[in-house]
């Protein structure tokens, strides 16, 4: 029997999740999983940013992340490339949050709902933001979808039919932030890389056009996040971690299955 | 086919620096409707870098580019690398960026002799069915300017003559113009209305008879140039095109060419 705190918790996650498959799927055939990974670890800071000023926690991380990707999109190729800038940034960001959140000493603050997620205590206003910003991420990617794929196979192929891949590729980047500062309460910022990645890489071997792999990928993301919930339920373990746990265990077993039926693959 | 004065595309004096090196130097460049033009030059020349200015995928330094109106651009890259992980099939492919009707996509594979392939993965195709797939989705958008680069690459004598005589048909039956780089003198020379020899700055343009006599075309290709020469004299099909500025070298280009050696 679910509580009420279990229903929040399943539409939490599946907001994130059907958000995150689509992009994820992008964030893969691009090779942008760092990208994804750094931006998340970057929030920390803006969650400590937005206690000390008394703001949303959503509006905090959703600022630094914007900022963060923005600026290593800016900077990528004027001298360093993007995964060392990455690397300099997103554990600057981390370790500046973290020490900023060791002067709130007067706010008790629970780093580990922020590192890991606390879907469990998801209220009505973050169902609201969760949806919001996950409706808003589906509705860009679809929107965009053609020419983000064009411009995914080849920047050149992109700018010959008049879109412009770095446009495109902000779109992205601002539905990544989205995506981090909506799910930092489902997962924290530690996992949230693992919506995006593990879902599509786990729908990769049973597609065949780019559209039935974010399809499956919102599959594997809703099995997650739904055995993820019933695991936690029943084995008294934390959700979050339980919710990816499945998720990789999909990967697994999913890929093994691709392996053992060979007409199931479409590609090597 | 169409041959107004109208032109589709021109660049105007584009100069482009990559990392301090001059790639491209005062280039002008004018595509007119139904034209083929063929742009060579040796390796690392700025052929493909020409291109890209041309499709807006680089910005020039200097000089700028102008799009004639309703210009509908269909490009060709000299490579395409499709990630692994991203799940595409030739049918999926054609219908980048813009979806098309089943038929449409049936008749376009056929002339591509790919008919058999349309839900085939980009990546399980051979070399030139890859090519040919490229050229199918470059072209089923009916453009009215077709730009191949390096098209010919891996692609055998025979099927190098092969492909260029494709090029011919299209602009025949599409009436599309063709601008095309290459590094291979030998076949080039036969499909060209105009020939562009590109290093760095343009040395000189025109017919691609007049062109291989140049003696800046020459100094460039050396002995091979012999032979192409020799190859496109011998030619039984030559072009009965008209060539307002086709029979000399620009004496801009001479006057480039110093400055560049």
């Amino acid at each position: 029997m679910l509580d009420d705190f279990m229903v929040r918790a399943l539409l939490a996650g599946l907001g994130v999740v059907l958000a995150a498959a689509p992009l994820g799927c992008f964030v893969v055939w691009r090779r942008m999983a760092f990208f994804g990974a750094a931006t998340a670890h970057a929030a920390v800071l803006g969650v400590a940013l937005a206690i000390a000023l008394s703001i949303s926690v959503f509006a905090g991380v959703l600022v630094i992340s914007l900022l963060m990707a923005v600026l290593v999109t800016l900077l990528t190729g004027r001298g360093y490339a993007m995964d060392t800038l990455l690397g300099v940034m997103a554990h600057a960001a981390l370790a500046f949050g973290l020490v900023a959140v060791s002067f709130l000493s007067d706010v008790r603050i629970d780093l580990m709902a922020y590192l890991f997620g606390d879907i469990l205590a998801v209220g009505q206003a973050d169902l609201a933001v969760i949806w919001g910003g996950s409706l808003l991420v589906i509705g860009l990617v679809i929107f965009r979808w053609q020419a983000l794929l064009t411009a995914t196979v080849s920047d050149d192929l992109a700018y010959a039919e008049g879109y412009h891949p770095r446009r495109e590729e902000l779109i992205l980047t601002i539905s990544l932030a989205i995506v981090v500062a909506v799910a930092i309460k489902v997962v924290g910022v530690l996992l949230i890389a693992a919506l995006l990645i593990i879902p599509a890489a786990t729908a990769r071997p049973f597609s065949s056009t780019p559209e039935r792999m974010a399809i499956g990928a919102a599959g594997v993301g809703v099995a997650s996040v739904a055995g993820g919930l019933w695991g936690s339920w029943n084995l008294d373990t934390p959700t979050g971690p339980t919710i990816v746990c499945i998720a990789a265990l999909l990967f697994a077993g999913l890929n093994i299955l691709a392996r053992l039926i060979p007409r199931a693959r479409s590609s090597g | 086919m169409s041959r107004n004065a109208e032109t589709l595309i021109r660049a105007d004096g584009v100069s482009v620096r990559l990392g301090g090196n001059a790639v491209l130097e005062g280039v002008d460049l004018a595509i007119r409707p139904g034209e083929i033009v063929t742009v060579v030059g040796p390796n690392g020349s700025g052929k493909s870098t020409l291109l890209r200015v041309l499709i807006g995928a680089v910005f020039p330094t200097h000089g700028s580019v102008e799009r004639g109106g309703g210009l509908r651009i269909g490009y060709v890259p000299q490579k395409l690398h499709i990630d692994p992980t991203l799940p595409l099939t030739v049918r999926r492919f054609l219908n980048l960026p813009r979806r098309h009707r089943a038929d449409e996509i049936r008749d376009s594979l056929e002339r591509a002799g790919l008919q058999a392939y349309a839900d085939a993965s980009m990546s399980d195709l051979s070399g030139g069915q890859f090519q040919r797939a490229l050229m199918a989705r470059a072209l089923i958008d009916k453009p009215n300017l077709l730009m191949l680069d390096e098209a010919s690459q891996g692609l055998d004598q025979t099927g190098t003559a092969d492909f260029y005589r494709q090029v011919e048909e299209i602009r025949d039956t599409l009436g599309c113009a063709v601008l095309m780089v290459s590094h291979d003198l030998h076949v080039v020379m036969r499909a060209a209305d105009r020939v562009i020899c590109l290093n760095h700055s343009i040395c000189c343009q025109g017919h691609p008879e007049a062109v291989t006599a140049a003696p800046e075309y020459r100094a460039l290709f050396g002995t091979d140039a012999d032979e192409a020469l020799a190859l496109f004299r011998h030619d039984p099909h030559k072009h009965p095109h008209e060539h307002p500025d086709g029979n000399e070298c620009h004496a801009q280009g001479h006057e480039k060419k110093s400055a560049d050696a």
